[in-house]
């Protein structure tokens, strides 16, 4: 009984007619497309973008080249060398991200006991030579001066839970 | 007016028979152009996405209607790569060989009431040879090209094209018993007298197997599987790039709006008014005339993209049964049933 009533469903297109009437609804559905340069999504305190090196309000930098996130990362991407600041205080000479080989997962900025090194909301960036995905100490730096407010806003909005 | 048609008449046959065609394939390259353009559309409307929009005239966006155009002028700048090992003369034949019976096919189509290139007896069988010829430019393309993939699709659309063209000939038979005639105008006469008398009702099985034969005749989703992606890469046209490649594509869309504009034709009616006889009397765009043909055309065009935004893809053992176990038999069942509704002159279909 049951394969008689399938065959003459079957014959009569019932499962495309139902299948059809699912994509004609669609076709009147609300669309939900963002038009991406113009409109932008929200983006989460926590976004893991473009890295930063931070720096206290006094101006010194907060890194102690304690190659915590050195050791850390999985991709092998930072390089940090150090020695000893004319005042005695430790600070790295040379602190690189290769931005090639990061893959953004966050573990450099958690590793950090001092929050210096951080991930900013920055995702719109771009290299047009070879080479210039390297970051250096000094562009990190700069990056952390320009989205510090917002650097400092997003921590202390996330310091209850991280 | 009349100095108009009195320079007309003047003109020597060939040109006037040269301006014919231009007035006809001008429009249809336009109209190619822009179902691609609804297709993107159409399609990403039915999948909660707004299609192309950015690219449009003299720096206003126009919901994307520039799109086609910039497609043309991309493809058109393109290098056609020409495989090493490939035969150089039949690839580039190849795609030729597919836009012109699909192009050909438009000389004896009637627009309306008398209004077609060459009006010949037999016109049905004209366009049923043009749109089988088009399989040979998918067969010597897949050959031609030297590959594997290519050679594959070609294969399985030869094997596709030749099982649905029985189907698709059976479904005409029962056209031509309905109408007594193989002349595209004087099927479209032989429907006059209103919505129900439209060979739609009467042959419903035929019109139905006639479309969907039709959608597998042009390669379309959801017997696609000439270009299935996921097994073959693009079937037929692997090997070809820039102009070669996008007048396969013309010749695509030029073969579904043949077939679309032809399901309008020979079971919609054509240009026949769908309101009741009386009601349009003088009134302007409510007779009979070419908007009739062109909404309905329009209305098949518009179900190939629904199709496809539908339908996954039928497996290749799937296209064969229905095509030769489901199609032919029910066609031919309905020809003998319209062959007897027609000698005994059925109430409701001849009253």
């Amino acid at each position: 009984m049951k394969a008689i009533t399938n065959y003459i469903r079957s014959l009569f297109l019932f499962e495309l007619f139902k299948g059809l009437s699912v994509t004609g609804g669609y076709f009147f559905a609300r669309k939900f497309t963002l038009q991406y340069p113009e409109q932008k999504a929200p983006v989460s305190p926590r976004f893991r973008g473009l890295h930063a090196l931070r720096r206290y309000p006094n101006g010194e930098e907060r890194c102690i080249a304690c190659k915590l996130c050195e050791a850390v990362c999985p991709a092998l991407a930072i390089t940090i060398e150090a020695e000893p600041r004319e005042d005695g205080s430790r600070r790295t000479t040379r602190y690189d991200i290769d931005l090639f080989k990061c893959i953004y997962c966050g573990f450099c900025e958690e590793s950090c006991p001092v929050d210096s090194i951080v991930e900013t909301r920055v995702y719109e960036y771009h290299f047009e030579k070879r080479g210039e995905q390297i970051m250096t100490k000094q562009m990190l730096l700069d990056i952390g001066d320009k989205y510090e407010q917002q650097l400092a806003a997003d921590r202390a909005a996330q310091s209850g839970v991280r | 007016m009349d100095t108009v048609i009195e320079l007309w008449t003047a003109l020597p046959l060939v040109i006037q028979i040269v301006i014919k065609i231009v007035a006809i394939m001008l429009p249809l390259m336009i109209l190619v152009a822009y179902y691609t353009y609804a297709e993107r559309k159409i399609i990403g409307y039915m999948q909660v996405r707004m299609g192309p929009n950015r690219v449009g005239f003299f720096g206003m966006r126009l919901w994307g209607l520039g799109q086609p155009i910039a497609d043309a002028v991309k493809l058109m700048f393109k290098e056609i790569i020409i495989p090493s090992g490939a035969n150089k003369l039949l690839f580039l034949i190849a795609p030729a060989l597919s836009i012109g019976p699909a192009l050909a096919a438009w000389a004896v189509f009637p627009f309306d009431a008398g209004m077609e290139l060459a009006d010949i007896n037999a016109g049905l069988l004209y366009i049923l040879a043009m749109t089988s010829l088009g399989v040979y430019g998918v067969i010597i393309a897949g050959w031609a090209s030297n590959s594997k993939y290519a050679f594959l699709g070609s294969i399985r659309s030869a094997a596709q094209i030749v099982s649905y063209e029985i189907a698709m000939g059976f479904a005409l038979v029962g056209v031509l018993v309905a109408a007594g005639s193989l002349n595209l105008g004087d099927i479209v006469a032989a429907q006059q007298g209103g919505l129900l008398h439209w060979f739609w009702l009467p042959l419903l099985p035929l019109f139905l197997v006639y479309f969907i034969s039709g959608v597998a005749e042009t390669n379309r989703a959801p017997f696609d599987v000439a270009e299935g992606e996921s097994e073959i890469v693009a079937g037929f046209h692997v090997e070809y790039s820039g102009m070669a490649f996008a007048v396969f594509f013309l010749a695509e869309y030029a073969n579904m709006i043949l077939i679309a504009a032809l399901s309008a034709l020979m079971f919609l009616g054509g240009w026949l008014s769908p309101l009741p006889e009386g009601w349009a009397d003088g009134a302007f765009l409510l007779g009979d005339g070419f908007h009739w043909l062109l909404i309905k055309t329009f209305f098949f065009m518009f179900l190939f993209l629904w199709f496809r935004a539908t339908f996954p893809r039928y497996r290749y053992d799937q296209i064969m049964r229905l095509g030769w176990k489901v199609f032919i038999p029910i066609t031919i069942v309905w020809i003998v049933v319209v062959a007897v509704m027609k000698v005994t002159e059925m109430p409701w279909w001849f009253n």
